[in-house]
Formats: structure tokens, C-alpha cells, sequence
């Protein structure tokens, strides 16, 4: 997913009357408490993207918190001055009692973001989010029609049924963000799924590039886009943005395998985002658990939410800028980009205090550009299936 | 059905805010802000006193008088500002209108 706060586009000038707060005052030099959660109350799903962000080991749905627990959770997060909370999974709506949590959250003062597959939701149901008081939806997408979607998905009717759920949104005068995930496979469908989102009436349009780790990495070969698809997506998002200024705000995540400078992951480790996993983990990254080593304390645990963020192991291991190695220690950008992403530096080096590979400056950064380069040009496009099983493989015409 | 995405605000315009944006005191951090999908906003003084009166029931000649006769200042230039900062708002998407009542 992208930053949850701090959108370029929004100018913050001090002539402006409005600004971002998250760079007005900026949570970076106190370690405040984020003013966004993500929080992955499931990771149940009847999708199966092959490059879905949940780590490749899930919480099954025994383990997750239960009613209770949430709304304890909610009600910790509002007086420790958190505003906005995303439900997200796995499909959150796979939890019988999200309306009971969208209420407690909204009775609790917090903003409240639905990030959904929508595979599961009826209109009926949607308008009982919406009296609860959801205040957004966010729909993702795996293309721009039938066959293909349902393929990435791996789940027949699933596109149908997302573009019924974005009309039912609509209706409810609820506001609509488009997330569409772009790989090899469906990146040239981009001209479609942006008129597909104007169509829909959508005010925002995530353009999320794959991001490489957990079930994204074992199925990089079959989705890694070649590096002339990637120039002619940019082109094709910035003559979107031009042309539909007002109408349709574009976000716009690259893969960071085709940067130089990596991305500051996160925010930074620990900076200015944490997500609570199904279990009630609580993390600095929804990748994070993929780090050995780690260990993340719970809010079932005997410590505050706040002094989770504050004080734990977990959360101060990569902050700032102390734990680095070269080339980090002493670049000139470390304050920038804190070596880019703690999880791929681990996926990709076996040590998340290394650079990540990403960085033009990491000494793997050639081999892994161009192992990724000879994948997009190659013929694997079948895909590993999430699932709790550990994956499947794709069968078929794409199979083996 | 939605309210009007795109809103020219005039003087005869009863500006609210739509249900996805919520101005909102902040106590941790005291200080109000807009919560947006994805995004907090943080308006400046003049800013929150303006949304404070949009209320979809006064119409912004009615703020403009409002304002003059709380700081004493010309009304004419008052109304030109609270105009661009409320036109400002809704060309990011965080004002409507409210709609007349369809009777």
C-alpha cells in the first residue's frame, strides 16, 4: 500500500491554509504517535493474489483478536491520539463483526477507511458500514476485465462483483479510492483502469506498483515488469494526472527495483507508522514479521499500545539512523530514505541492517537489477497462489 | 446520490463539508484538523473559523456579515477571502454544497 499520509499532491506551503499536517509537524524527530493505523484484523481472504502484502506465514483466524479485543484496541488507539484507522486484511469483511467495530471506532472520534476486496459484500451490507459511519472505501482491482482479473484473483467473478460493490459506494455517497496492483501481466491495461476509475466515479486512483517481498517475491519471475513497460506506465500516469486534474487524483507507487535511491520505507522504521497484525502484533511494517530475529510484543501483552511504539525491542532496532552499516552509516542521504526497506534488505541480503538492494549504492544492487531484468524478459508466467497452505500452484494454460 | 464533486463557491453558496471530511479538534496534539481520506489537514486559524460556519444553512454572504461585525473589518474584503479559501477547499475536495430541498 502506499504512505497513508503525506500526499505529494497537496501543496503545504505557509501561504496555503491548509496543510499537510504530518509535515507541518512532522512526527519524525518525537516518534509521536502516528496519526494513522493500519489494522489487519484478518487474514482470511477468498482471493488468492499471488502478490497479496500478507507475510507467506498467516495468522489463522483462531489466533485473532477477538470482539473485545478490537474495540479495546480502538479505544486505546483514540485516547493515545490516533485519528484515522484503515480495516484492512486479509478481507476484513470476512470478520462478521466489522460493523460492530466500524462503531466503536466512529463512536470513538476515529476516521474509518475500509480496504477491501469487496468480493464478500452484499448492498445491504455496505449500508450498514456506512451507517456505522465509514467515512471512505478503498477497492482493490486486478484489471479491467473478466478473464484476466479472475485470474490474478484467483477467483471466478470476483471483477463483476468489484465493480457492483464501487456503484453501490457511490450511491452511499461514500467516497471511492481505486487501488489497482500493476505487474508484468496486466500493466497494459493501465489506460482502461484509469477510465475505469473515472467511469466508477472514483476521487482517487492507487497505481501500486508490486513491492517485492513475501508472496510478491516467490512470484516475482511471473510478475516483474520489463523496464520499457515501466517507462511507458509513467508516461502514461503523468498524461492522466495532467488531464484529469480535478477529477481524479493519481497515486503513483514504482517498483523500486528500476530506482536508484530506494524508498523510505514506511516513513522509516518506526517513524510514523505501525500496524496491528490479526493476532494483535503490533508492527513496524505489514511485512515486518518476515524478519527473523524479531520479536513483536502484542496488545494482548502487558504493555500499552503507546509504550509498544515507544519502547520495544522490535520498534527501536532500526530507528533512526544508529543500527547502520555501510554504505548508510555515512551517506549523505541516510536521513532521506534510512536505507529503504528493512524487509527486502532481509528477503534479499539475510540481514535487515544491510542496505536495501534497492539503493544504487548497495554492492547487490547490480546483480539483483539484473536478475530482475532477465526475469521480465522471460516466459514463467504461472502463478504461486496465496493461500494457508504455503501457496498453490496455478494450473492450466499457464501451468506447468 | 453524491453531492456535486466540482462547486464554484459565490456568495449565494452554502458551503458544507462532506461526510468524508471532519474537522476536528485534535487534544493530543492540539490543534484542529480536517481527517480526508489518506490524509489529515491541518487549516490555519482564519481556516477552522470559516468551516466552523459552514454549515450547509448560512450562505456565505451571511459568514461574510458575520465576520465583519466580529472584527470590525470591510466587509468586501472579507467576503473575497473567505470566497478563495472556501473555492481553494472545494477545488481539493473537501467542500460541497448542500442541496436544495426538492419538495
Amino acid at each position: 500500500m502506499s504512505d497513508v499520509l503525506g500526499d505529494p499532491g497537496v501543496p503545504h506551503d505557509v501561504s496555503d491554509s491548509l496543510a499537510v499536517l504530518e509535515k507541518q509537524r512532522s512526527t519524525a524527530e518525537t516518534f509521536g504517535i502516528p496519526l494513522a493505523v493500519l489494522l489487519e484484523v484478518t487474514h482470511r481472504c477468498p482471493l488468492q493474489c499471488p502478490y497479496c502484502s500478507n507475510p507467506v506465514e498467516l495468522d489463522r483466524a483462531g489466533k485473532e483478536l477477538t470482539t473485545e479485543e478490537w474495540k479495546r484496541v480502538l479505544t486505546e488507539l483514540a485516547e493515545i491520539g490516533v485519528l484515522q484507522v484503515h480495516f484492512s486484511g486479509g478481507e476484513p469483511t470476512a470478520r462478521k463483526d466489522l460493523v460492530e467495530l466500524i462503531k466503536h471506532a466512529s463512536d470513538t472520534g476515529l476516521y474509518t477507511n475500509l480496504i477491501t476486496s469487496a468480493v464478500l459484500l452484499t448492498r445491504d451490507k455496505l449500508g450498514e458500514f456506512a451507517d456505522a459511519g465509514l467515512c471512505h472505501v478503498q477497492i482493490s482491482f486486478q484489471g479491467t476485465e473478466d478473464i484476466a482479473a479472475d485470474r490474478v484473483a484467483g477467483y471466478k467473478g470476483a471483477h463483476h462483483k468489484k465493480l457492483e460493490v464501487a456503484k453501490w459506494t457511490r450511491e452511499l455517497d461514500l467516497p471511492l479510492t481505486v487501488n489497482a496492483v500493476m505487474h508484468r501481466q496486466n500493466l497494459h491495461q493501465l489506460p482502461d483502469i484509469i477510465q475505469m476509475a473515472v467511469d466508477l466515479d472514483a476521487d482517487r486512483l492507487e497505481v501500486a506498483n508490486v513491492q517485492y517481498y513475501g508472496w510478491a517475491l516467490k512470484n516475482r519471475a511471473a510478475l516483474m515488469p520489463t523496464v520499457a513497460q515501466l517507462d511507458e506506465t509513467t508516461r502514461i500516469v503523468e498524461e492522466a494526472r495532467e488531464r484529469l486534474k480535478g477529477t481524479l487524483a493519481i497515486d503513483y507507487v514504482v517498483p523500486d527495483y528500476y530506482a536508484l535511491r530506494p524508498k523510505k520505507c514506511m516513513g522509516g522504521w518506526g517513524r510514523q507508522f505501525f500496524n496491528i497484525s490479526p493476532a494483535g502484533k503490533v508492527l513496524p511494517c505489514h511485512a515486518a514479521e518476515s524478519i527473523t530475529g524479531l520479536d513483536f510484543e502484542s496488545v494482548r501483552s502487558n504493555h500499552s499500545i503507546a509504550w509498544i511504539w515507544q519502547n520495544s525491542d522490535a520498534f527501536n532496532r532500526y530507528r533512526g539512523t544508529g543500527w547502520m552499516k555501510e554504505p548508510c552509516k555515512t551517506c549523505e542521504f541516510r536521513e532521506i530514505d534510512f536505507g529503504g526497506c528493512r524487509c527486502q534488505a532481509f528477503a534479499l541480503t539475510g540481514d535487515a541492517a544491510n542496505t536495501d538492494p534497492a539503493c544504487a549504492l548497495s554492492p547487490l544492487h547490480e546483480t539483483i537489477f539484473k536478475q530482475a531484468e532477465r526475469e521480465a524478459e522471460g516466459e514463467t508466467n504461472r502463478f504461486l497462489y496465496r493461500n494457508f497452505a504455503g501457496g498453490t500452484w496455478e494450473s492450466g494454460e499457464n501451468g506447468a | 446520490m453524491a453531492g456535486p464533486r466540482h462547486i464554484s463557491v459565490s456568495e449565494a453558496s452554502r458551503p458544507v463539508l462532506p461526510r468524508h471530511a471532519k474537522l476536528k479538534y485534535d487534544e493530543t496534539r492540539k490543534v484542529w484538523v480536517i481527517l480526508a481520506p489518506e490524509r489529515v489537514l491541518a487549516p490555519d486559524e482564519i481556516a477552522v473559523e470559516v468551516l466552523q460556519l459552514c454549515d450547509g444553512i448560512r450562505n456565505v454572504g451571511d459568514m461574510a456579515d458575520q465576520l465583519a461585525a466580529k472584527y470590525a473589518a470591510p466587509r468586501d474584503a472579507i467576503l473575497s477571502d473567505v470566497i478563495a479559501m472556501l473555492q481553494d477547499l472545494a477545488d481539493k475536495g473537501f467542500l460541497t454544497e448542500a442541496r436544495e430541498k426538492t419538495s
